[in-house]
């Protein structure tokens, strides 16, 4: 296959809205951008392409004013700038949406989108604001009521009011980190179709993402970088999901998941009317009923934050819920009801249950111990003697995940938090499948790991599941989803909105199921 | 038109360090002490117009120019070290028990009961009763915030600091109670006559020799290790270090949070009214408000500096009695008063903590990375 890569010298006539000349940034020796160059056109969608830890975040970020480069310059518009901080960026038209929102709560949409903005006069005329804005929601097809206060909205209707926000403080160049990480498909569609209109308006679009299918779906043309380099700019119509996937790896790599039939599925966990709240006592699961069989991968799709936590955390004995969590070991068949019991009285009942917790250093590891004290978090208890800690048994256990998996430490000793995300999660998912679990619950166990990894874990959660562990999967991402559970539950605002078999539904069902709140 | 066009850059900018060796680590901290030295001669140079070698000269003699001068700093290091390693466990498990200052008063008030109450019981028994009494007592005195914490997440901080009022209350009203002379409100040395309750009456004597201070020294250090073997090879150490780095991940080990909370601060609150206990039998012999004299305060900095470490809090204490004790020589010298010498170890611990910042982070004058300037300067590269 032939790909035109791009090869822009800056001495060609045309203006750009943005062009990168040789940028470089270092954290400590590690060199997080190393010589970068690149460019955007006006009214053009660039997506900027690549895995975790390649440096687009970090990059976008110096042109938002946040992080300053130790090397090159920034062109704006055919001009050279210095941006020190996200103000000079705003004054150069430059708006950045990150992934975390920075809005406050108690506020409406139109005070959070002229918030910090300066005024004629000490006075604000919030009708002739308000309309100033609606104008621009109405040019662009926004679904935002302005008057609409944040706390009562949904993720998807926050992040237009960042796009808005930017917008009318005269952004003409717009960044968006990850925008479709926290959206159902549907959301999605209407996302890029409101991207679509301002790109045809002129405006110019970066947007981060390493899902390919987006990336085909959206944008003119590709940047990819890799490990903090820059690899090359192609245009999308002549890319391919293989070819983005090699040139952003560096290797092939197989994208295909496996999902063998499940072989003599029994009943393990049968959780029935599950009803829990959280901290702020609000309903976070409502009356969820589901069973979970041996041989099985049951995924669990929903916008993040529809009672995924909670649902895994109750299971676990870390949250305190309502209803009854029916457990059955593989060696009887009287079930034992697992509600009310913390995670020490589930182990002593002899469950064998694992749990990859979607915080791994703030729940499932301590960062700043090294893998053998990790290991230590599920066995310290044991071992002969009775004040003393047993420490080699841990110690060979974690030098065999570490060669097993292929952990990258400096040291069995070397605090965990130093370790990069995709080894964070080798060491955690290693030792809960170390504990021969018969139950294995995992919560994003892919979020944040590049291809290798990810695929890597997929293919530890079917040797699970071919030994006849009932798996549990709660993802992000529909496609894996689909992929790789035989059935998928759909959680909703705390419901369960419907179970489906993963091998027949389309990912448009799914979505749906996401924002259908109530039984139907 | 190239990278140094930039001309309103920022002039300085920080970076976080990767690991460095340790001897580089030790290294920044020698440079630190060696620059203090410098900034402290110019001080006393400045204020005093002495010479700052004989001013350090007499600061060594202060601390360990006799044997008796020595025992004296040991002393205090033991007493420091003590205190550091009670607070420890708690700091450990990010509980800030800063009312160390306290939990000492009242196993000192303790101590001083018993030698007052029970003085004629034999030695053994009163030695055992005493022990038994401070622990106790500072126990309590750690146990009620943790209750507290535990129970209905109040804040520690505060709740610590203001037992130390309390204990100090508690320590004016019983200087009264049993005040040596009417009117003097001081309790005067107890036991003076009978030397019961002190731990170089003759019973201690047979087994640790002539020395009064040689005991708590051993005590100390038995109690160093101990803590170290405690906080890293046994299941409670491990429990506290879980607990200090995320309740979450205790909790999902299986640890019982509160129990553990409760359990540390008994052990912190009882061994710092046991060093209560050493201060009162071990060298004053009498209780004061001002018996405990900020030490409680001072440990937390050795536990700090020492990163949790017992044995490296054994240097840190030694150094900060060194210079106390020293400066009591000095003050009296060079006709300063002992104010100096605090201005003197607060300049030294000001560079020595300051340089953990150099340890950690390192700062970029303008743009560094000119190795590839030129290269990056035109060309557009793909």
């Amino acid at each position: 296959m032939t790909q035109s890569r791009e090869n822009i010298s800056p001495s060609s006539g045309e203006k750009y809205a943005i062009e990168l000349r040789g940028i470089s940034k270092y954290f400590g020796k590690v060199a997080a951008n190393e010589n970068i160059s690149l460019s955007v056109r006006q009214g053009e969608i660039l997506s900027l392409l690549g895995e975790n830890g390649s440096g687009k975040t970090t990059l976008m970020n110096m042109l938002s004013g946040i992080y300053f480069p130790d090397h090159g310059q920034i062109f704006v518009n055919g001009k050279e700038v210095v941006i020190r901080s996200p103000k000079d960026a705003y004054e150069l038209g430059i708006g950045m949406i990150h992934q975390h929102f920075k809005l406050i709560d108690v506020f409406t949409a139109a005070e959070n989108i002229i918030l910090g903005m300066d005024g004629q006069s000490g006075m604000i005329n919030m009708k002739a604001v308000s309309a100033g804005i609606q104008s621009l929601i109405d040019r662009y097809g926004f679904h935002l009521d302005l008057n609409r206060k944040i706390y009562d909205m949904s993720v998807s209707e926050k992040q237009t009011v960042e796009i808005v926000k930017m917008l009318y403080r005269g952004a003409s160049i717009l960044i968006l980190d990850e925008p479709t990480a926290v959206l159902t498909p549907q959301e999605t569609d209407h996302l890029f179709d409101v991207l679509r209109k301002m790109k045809e308006d002129g405006k110019s679009i970066i947007i981060i993402t390493h899902k390919l299918q987006e990336v085909l779906s959206l944008s003119d043309r590709v940047a990819i970088l890799r490990k903090g380099k820059y690899i090359g700019t192609v245009l999308t119509s002549e890319a391919t999901r293989q070819s983005l996937s090699d040139m952003m790896v560096g290797e092939r790599v197989s994208l295909d998941i496996d999902r063998p039939l499940p072989v003599d599925p029994k009943e393990c966990l049968k959780v029935s009317h599950l009803t829990c709240y959280d901290k702020y006592g609000v309903k976070a699961l409502d009356d969820v009923n589901f069973t979970a069989y041996t041989g099985e991968i049951l995924g669990i799709a929903g916008v993040a934050g529809s009672g995924q936590r909670e649902l895994l955390e109750a299971i676990a004995g870390l949250h305190e819920c309502e209803g009854q969590i029916l457990y059955t070991s593989p060696s009887s068949d009287t079930p034992t009801d697992l509600k009310g019991m913390d995670p020490l009285a589930i182990k002593q009942a002899g469950v064998a249950l694992s749990f990859v917790p979607e915080d791994r250093l703030g729940m499932g590891l301590n960062g700043d111990m090294g893998m053998t004290g990790n290991m230590l978090i599920r066995s310290y208890r044991e071992g002969p003697f009775h004040t003393l800690m047993e420490r080699k048994k841990p110690r060979d256990l974690a030098e065999k995940i570490r060669s097993s998996l292929g952990v990258v430490t400096p040291g069995l000793n070397t605090p965990v938090r130093r370790l990069s995300g995709g080894n964070v999660q080798k060491v955690l998912v290693g030792r809960e499948i170390a504990t021969a679990p018969h139950l294995l619950m995992t919560a994003y166990a892919v979020r944040g790991l590049d291809i290798n990894t990810s695929m890597l874990i997929y293919q530890l959660l079917n040797e699970q599941k071919a030994k006849g562990v009932a798996v549990i999967y709660v993802g992000e991402d529909l496609d894996v989803l689909l992929a790789l559970s035989d059935r998928i539950l759909v959680l909703c605002g705390g419901h369960v909105s419907g179970i489906l078999d993963a091998r027949t539904a389309s990912k448009e069902e799914v979505g749906l199921l996401m924002t259908t709140h109530g039984e139907e | 038109m190239n990278g140094k066009s930039a001309a309103k850059e920022p002039f300085a900018r920080v970076v976080r360090r990767d690991e460095l060796p340790l001897w580089r680590r030790l290294g920044i901290r020698v440079i630190a002490a060696g620059l203090s030295l410098i900034v402290c001669a110019l001080f006393i140079f400045l204020v005093t117009r002495s010479n700052p070698a004989a001013v350090y000269k007499s600061l060594v003699d202060g601390a360990v120019g006799t044997s008796r001068r020595t025992w004296s700093t040991l002393r205090d290091t033991a007493i420091l070290l003590s205190i550091a390693l009670a607070i420890t466990p708690a700091f450990k498990m990010r509980f800030w028990n800063i009312g160390a200052e306290g939990q000492i008063l009242v196993g000192g008030i303790a101590t001083a009961a018993v030698m007052r109450y029970c003085g004629g019981i034999s030695p053994f028994l009163l030695f055992v009763a005493i022990i038994a009494a401070s622990l106790a007592a500072g126990m309590l005195w750690g146990l009620v915030p943790a209750v507290f914490k535990a129970i209905w997440g109040t804040n520690e901080t505060l709740f610590t600091l203001m037992m130390n009022y309390i204990a100090i209350q508690l320590t004016s009203f019983f200087s009264i109670v049993w005040e040596a002379k009417k009117g003097s409100g001081t309790i005067g040395t107890i036991n003076s006559d009978t030397k019961a309750g002190w731990i170089s009456t003759s019973f201690m004597e047979g087994l640790f020799g002539k020395s009064n201070y040689s005991i708590i020294v051993l005590l100390v250090l038995l109690l160093t290790i101990g803590m170290y073997i405690y906080l890293k090879y046994t299941k409670h150490g491990y429990e506290i270090s879980l607990v200090g780095e995320s309740t979450n991940t205790a909790r999902y080990a299986g640890v019982n949070v509160r129990l553990v909370t409760i359990r540390t601060m008994a052990l912190s609150g009882a061994i710092c009214g046991l060093t209560g206990f050493f201060m009162v039998s071990g060298s004053s012999h009498t209780i004061s408000t001002s018996t405990a004299g900020g030490r409680g305060f001072t440990a937390i900095i050795v536990s700090w500096l020492a990163k949790f470490n017992p044995f490296i809090m054994i240097i840190v204490s030694f150094f900060l009695s060194f210079m106390s004790n020293g400066a009591i020589q000095i003050a009296s010298e060079f006709k300063l008063n002992e104010s100096a010498s605090e201005v003197i170890t607060g300049i030294i611990l000001f560079f020595i903590l300051g340089s953990e910042f150099f340890v950690n982070y390192r700062v970029i004058l303008g743009r560094h990375h000119d190795k590839n300037e030129s290269s990056t300067g035109k060309e557009g590269q793909a």
